[in-house]
């Protein structure tokens, strides 16, 4: 049993076209290293972009900052201020997950940078701010607007959904390139595969010629090439992405101030899930690319 | 077995084609036939062989080999019906990485049998052509007439149905080149449909048998 097994083995390794030395075990995995390494960057860039964006959504953009001048005096509608009036209504309208009042201590922090010691001043006429919370999803600002105005005349409504907007545009360009950059290096990765396995042919083409002779179908000659290839591919995924890991965890480190909490200095799940299928994605391009390729070049021969 | 009716072949040279290497030829083997394939150097010879082998197509005629059409066969009928068949090349064709046992192993390996039948009919048409003791060896560390063998050991291993030979005992003292013409004689004693191509008269003298014969590309002989 332990012999037959044994044997199948042997039979599986048997390079009868000398592939070892055609399709040398440093230049491919090398190139197809780089290519890794480089689609590992392009990943994080769009896991990075994604992030971004979703951290920016559901902080800034679902924020709105109201002014209210003169807070203190009398709404239109009698018996409250102008504040509370915009206060109630605010808390009225649909989609306010939240609405709350600055305190006057708050708003002086907010001025002192720019003030100085004058920002705690009472007799600055400043207007009253009122943080509110938006629900996911809300996007009726000029009915807002309207609603406000009518509880406050002068009231200002300013939504942080615009410039957040742009960003997530901008985020979401970046991440378009970056999968673009991952086609590009699948692609490259792919001709690189193909230029090394034609060279593997021409150097193996008394070799190839013979076993045809002796009986050997496309398939025994092209799964030779794809093991070789798979293997090799595979070897420099793997190395590709060891020499991305340190650089991926550093550039972490550097987005997390912006992507969330000083807790998330490690690399995002979805980075963390697509990193591993890297090295497969290589293995399975020299795969099917060798297979291609040598079934392509067989067809010269009856 | 083989049946050939009018066939032409015309190499390619580059894209153009090429001069007539084989014309009109129209001869037949029946199944465990022997025939010697004579004419002198450029009498396309080789060429026969290596449509008989099916490495090149007819471009011209009808060839059927084991029952099919080769001409209208597919690529993927083909390697099974190559299986079937044993060559003998001129100059060798042996794999220069892989050892003696290695490249006689080489066609059986190719059909899947199992390791264990590899070992012991390698090993035994080894000991045949008297290479028992060099079948670790590479080509490159064998004389032109121990490759010669390794190369007939390869041809036969697998028992082939038929059996070609370009210029066998080329490189063979006349001991060994009688002892190739027995094993010949005795695969075709078995079965196997044996064609070999010589240049060797006193060799076709001591085992007289039916030839064909080859004059620019034509066939001007069969008997």
């Amino acid at each position: 049993m332990r012999e037959r097994r044994h044997a199948r083995l042997r039979h599986a390794r048997f390079d009868d076209l000398g592939l070892r030395r055609a399709l040398g075990d440093r230049m491919l995995p090398l190139l197809v290293a780089a290519m890794t390494f480089l689609a590992g960057l392009a990943l994080a860039g769009s896991a990075a972009a994604a992030a971004l964006v979703r951290h920016w959504q559901e902080g800034a953009a679902a924020a709105l900052t109201v002014q209210v001048p003169t807070p203190a005096d009398p709404a239109p509608a009698a018996g409250a201020t102008r504040l509370d009036a915009v206060l109630a209504a605010l808390r009225a309208s649909p989609g306010i997950a939240e609405a709350r009042a600055l305190s006057a201590e708050e708003l002086a922090s907010l001025l002192r940078p720019w003030l100085g010691g004058a920002a705690g001043d009472p007799a600055l006429p400043l207007p009253a701010v009122i943080a509110a919370h938006v629900t996911q999803g809300w996007a009726d600002l000029t009915a807002l607007r309207a609603r406000l105005a009518a509880a406050a005349p002068g009231t200002l409504v300013e939504s942080h959904g615009v410039w957040v907007g742009r960003l997530a545009l901008l985020a979401r360009s970046l991440q378009a390139c970056a999968w673009l950059v991952l086609a590009l290096v699948a692609g490259v990765a792919t001709a690189v595969v193909a230029v090394a396995t034609r060279a593997g042919l021409a150097a193996r083409r008394d070799a190839i010629e013979i076993v045809h002779g002796l009986g050997a179908t496309d398939r025994y000659i092209a799964v030779r090439f794809a093991r070789r290839a798979t293997l090799l591919a595979g070897l420099g995924g793997v190395l590709g992405l060891l020499a991305a890991l340190p650089v991926l965890v550093a550039l972490a480190t550097l987005v997390a101030p912006f992507a969330g909490p000083p807790s998330a200095a490690t690399l995002p799940p979805v980075l963390l899930a697509g990193l591993p299928a890297l090295p497969l994605a290589a293995a399975a391009i020299g795969f099917v690319t060798a297979q291609v390729t040598v079934r392509r070049w067989l067809r010269r021969l009856p | 077995m083989v049946r050939l009716d009018g066939v032409a072949l015309h190499y390619q040279v580059g894209r153009r084609r090429g001069p007539e290497a084989l014309r009109d030829l129209a001869f037949r083997i029946e199944e465990g036939g022997f025939r010697w394939l004579r004419g002198p150097s450029g009498a396309g010879k080789t060429s026969l062989l290596r449509l008989l082998h099916l490495t090149v197509r007819p471009t011209g005629g009808r060839l059927v080999v084991f029952g099919t059409d080769i001409g209208a066969a597919t690529r993927a009928e083909l390697p099974a019906l190559r299986q079937r068949i044993g060559m003998v090349f001129q100059d060798f064709r042996l794999l220069p990485h892989l050892t003696a046992f290695d490249n006689v192993a080489l066609p059986l390996r190719i059909a899947g049998r199992p390791e264990g039948q590899i070992r012991a009919d390698v090993t035994e048409m080894l000991r045949w052509v008297g290479l028992a003791r060099r079948s670790g060896a590479r080509p490159a560390e064998l004389s032109g007439g121990e490759q010669q063998r390794v190369a007939i050991a390869r041809a036969v291993v697998g028992r082939p149905s038929l059996l070609l030979a370009d210029e066998p005992t080329g490189n063979l003292d006349d001991a060994q080149a009688e002892r190739l013409m027995l094993l010949l004689k005795e695969m075709n004693r078995l079965g196997a449909t044996v064609v070999v191509a010589t240049h060797n008269a006193g060799l076709v003298a001591r085992h007289p048998g039916p030839s064909l014969v080859l004059e620019q590309g034509r066939l001007v002989g069969d008997a």
